[in-house]
């Protein structure tokens, strides 16, 4: 074997490689915020079997979770413009990961909820909780802390999924790897300093969000 | 040329086939390699489990898709002729063995310690034990979330369509550009995907309730 590995062509691009980790990162960031929010509402509906919402729930996340983010994605992009709803390769890709997202933390949120024993709702209205408190306080906050290591690894897999946005050209992580490696014919060093970031950020985000679950869901005292 | 529906849906069912098939065997192969993995990962080395330790790591947390465009072009640079299909069916077995070997780590280590000692006691070497004691009452809690990541082997069977190997999602790409019908298309590939996971995701839930019963 006469290969001669050299990553100076890759590194030479470094700047592009960063800046496709930083729209990947925003792009998961959006999708998080959005897909967890979305997962709040469906979890709420599913858990209090509010009709005919818990039934659309239900439907959406066997949807979602049976498919392939791939396929998704490029419904969205391909497949709804045949409706009228053209989008542009970010806004499908936020959008695939929002409703991809969302399916997957209401089904892991639900159970964060129905974990909570009656008990602790009564006891809040026994304290003069209103309802706002109550949910915030008794209701989301305990069924967070409960579910955040699932919440969380289902976070870094979003994350990494988001490799295949660069199939409708959504100039993230991986797009970036495709183009440089398209003009230095390095594809080999190209993919292994990008499968290197994206370790780097998967770890990354698995430390902030431990971060976070243990600032903003489990507080103490 | 006119595409009826009937050519679409057949030229779907074809490419549903590869999609079954590579799904299988990533599962087998997976399933086989994932277990050297487990008895890495488990095993009183340092070395060996730090290895099994670093596979699993790496492979939980980079993109599948970067490990296909790795294997790709990384087997190509051994002077190896690869096909989509080996590409393909080399990355998911990687991928699967890492998930399988992490997911039945968790099933070893909720037997008890006991076990381990009562059949050391028995004169029973490393292998022995595994094989006669552990394992057996490992694979009863093992089952359903092994069913349940066989639905995350499918769905990332589409995944190698992007470097060509022709399974339902490349079909349906193909299908989408020559009928200039993506709508139709697409949403017949996600039936396609859906028909394969939802039995998978039934079983998987089934059987979980099932051990939670009888537990």
């Amino acid at each position: 074997m006469a290969y001669q590995f050299d990553f100076a062509p890759v590194l030479q691009q470094a700047d592009l490689l960063l800046r496709g980790a930083w729209f990947t990162l925003e792009l998961t960031v959006i999708g998080t915020l959005f897909g967890v929010g979305l997962g709040v509402v469906g979890a709420v509906l599913r858990a209090w079997r509010i009709r005919p919402f818990d039934r659309l729930f239900g439907v959406y996340v066997e949807l979602i979770r049976n498919t392939p983010f791939l396929v998704q994605l490029f419904f969205i992009f391909f497949g709804l413009p045949s409706l009228g709803i053209r989008l542009s390769e970010w806004q499908a890709a936020v959008l695939a990961m929002v409703v991809n997202l969302g399916a997957y933390s209401t089904e892991i949120i639900r159970a964060g909820i129905q974990a909570i024993p009656r008990g602790q709702l009564e006891a809040a209205a026994a304290l003069a909780m209103n309802r706002f408190e109550a949910f915030r306080y008794v209701v989301l906050r305990p069924a967070l802390a409960t579910v955040w290591p699932a919440l969380s690894s289902q976070i870094v897999i979003v994350m990494l999924g988001s490799a295949v946005c660069s199939q409708i050209a959504a100039e993230e992580l991986s797009f970036a790897a495709n183009f440089i490696q398209s003009r230095n014919f390095r594809a080999f060093e190209t993919y292994l300093l990008t499968t290197l970031l994206y370790l780097s950020m998967a770890l990354l985000l698995r430390q902030v969000l431990a971060w976070a679950g243990r600032r903003l869901v489990v507080r103490r005292g | 040329m006119d595409f009826t529906f009937w050519d679409i849906a057949r030229n779907l069912l074809v490419g549903l086939q590869w999609t079954l098939l590579l799904s299988l065997l990533a599962f087998v192969c997976g399933g086989l390699i994932g277990l050297l993995l487990l008895t890495a990962r488990i095993a009183p080395q340092p070395a060996l489990r730090g290895f099994a330790r670093i596979y699993i790591e790496v492979f939980q947390g980079t993109p599948l898709l970067m490990q296909l465009f790795l294997v790709f072009f990384g087997v190509a640079l051994l002077g190896i002729d690869v096909s989509p299909w080996l590409a393909a069916a080399l990355s998911l077995t990687l991928f699967t063995s890492a998930f399988l070997a992490e997911i039945w780590r968790g099933c070893v280590e909720a037997i008890p310690r006991g076990q381990w000692e009562a059949s050391a006691s028995l004169a029973l070497n490393r292998f022995e034990q595994l094989r006669y004691v552990i394992l057996p009452q490992a694979l009863r809690i093992a089952v359903p979330p092994t069913v349940g990541f066989s639905v995350q082997v499918v769905k990332g069977t589409a995944v190698t369509s992007i470097i060509g190997f022709a399974e339902l999602t490349k079909t349906g790409g193909m299908l989408a550009n020559a009928t200039f019908k993506p709508f139709l298309v697409y949403g017949l590939v996600a039936l396609g995907y859906f028909l394969l996971c939802y039995p998978l995701s039934l079983s998987a839930r089934y059987l979980e309730r099932r051990l939670h019963v009888t537990a």
